[in-house]
């Protein structure tokens, strides 16, 4: 992997770190064992540099030790013309998968969001 | 002790996308209409920008240009021949811009005194497309030597584009360059993303492309006041 995609998404690991020690903190977790991240297919981040960095990143902090899950969201569009909220398969194509129709409404797949974790308190 | 599941959802802010939130004030308190042009190496960006530069000299505007390269000068040199303010971006085998960059290459430059502002990418279709710059309007470029299914190869940047420019087009013919398809193609991406055709080498279709950016500018200019 390119040293530099990697740094873009390390700094992203970084953010998604203090957040979840944040979070750690105010549940009063002892330790942390998942953090769970939603990713949508236009995040602009690859799945594989993220899990690449969180062990470096998340070193001596709280949730050290913790494995990264990252769910993976597919665009979702709103089509104007049949009224269908629909995944798509991929990001080839931005047609309405059941009318065929362009032009519709992106729902979802720019998500980048620390979604939940499992923690475990005293 | 216990184990448990706790619902966070938090957004991730990314770095690069507060920078550029910053920069896109910033150009719009100067009135600056910012272009970002992507593209593979060797599209013709930098033909396609010179011919842009002088055009707007000529109808007394005002453009400024920072033009990302790896290793080196030679387009900025190239686009100074315009007369017109040029820096260059030397990025050392990165292979995109990033808005922290854009603002450290700003230092020094009055922006008030331009009316555009381009941004020459790194020639590359995969990266650039994750970094926003603050533009007020990406355009990707495509040569009719490239192949139709240049969208469909790299989809997130032209999903992401607002403007798809097909350059080189008086070599159309010698390429059996499908115009129909690649248009189609564009479109299935990005269905409201407007499409030029020209040759900066022989001028076909460029008129047309100075007036639209002078009408995109006008208009931003119109948005920003009644916002």
């Amino acid at each position: 992997m390119p040293l530099r995609v990697a740094m873009h998404e390390l700094s992203i690991i970084q953010e998604v770190v203090a957040a979840a020690v944040e979070a750690a903190e105010q549940n009063e977790a002892t330790r942390v064992e998942c953090v769970t991240l939603r990713v949508g297919a236009l995040a602009g981040v690859v799945k594989e540099a993220l899990l690449f960095c969180f062990d470096v990143a998340s070193k001596d902090t709280l949730i050290e030790g913790a494995r990264l899950e990252i769910i993976e969201l597919p665009v979702r569009i709103h089509c104007p013309l049949c009224g269908e909220d629909s995944d798509l398969p991929g990001i080839q194509s931005f047609r309405c998968p059941a009318c065929g129709e362009a032009g519709g409404k992106i729902l979802q797949g720019r998500e980048l969001e620390l979604s939940s974790m499992e923690l475990e308190t005293a | 002790m216990n184990t448990r599941i706790v619902e966070i959802r938090k957004g991730i802010l990314k770095k690069n996308d507060l920078l550029a939130a910053e920069l896109r004030v910033r150009f719009q308190q100067a009135e600056l209409f910012a272009v970002n042009f992507v593209s593979s190496p060797g599209s013709g960006k930098t033909t396609f920008l010179q011919r842009t530069l002088e055009a707007l000299k000529q109808r007394g505007l005002r453009p400024a240009t920072l033009v990302g390269d790896l290793e080196t000068d030679n387009d900025a040199r190239r686009l100074a021949e315009s007369g017109t303010p040029v820096r260059q971006i030397t990025t050392h085998g990165i292979c995109h811009l990033e808005a922290e960059m854009i603002g450290t290459h700003l230092e020094g430059w009055d922006l008030a005194g331009f009316d555009y502002f381009f941004i020459e990418n790194v020639g590359n279709l995969v990266c650039p497309s994750s970094y926003d710059l603050g533009e007020d309007m990406r355009v990707a470029m495509l040569s009719v030597t490239e192949g139709e299914d240049k969208p469909l190869k790299y989809p997130k940047m032209f999903h992401s584009a607002d403007v798809a420019v097909i350059t080189k087009m008086d070599l159309a013919a010698a390429c059996e360059f499908d115009l129909a398809l690649t248009r189609a193609n564009l479109r299935e991406l990005r269905p409201e993303i407007r499409i030029f055709e020209v040759s900066a080498k022989t001028g076909l279709g460029m008129e047309e492309w100075f007036a639209f950016l002078e009408e995109a500018r006008g208009e931003a200019l119109r948005a920003l006041t009644t916002n």
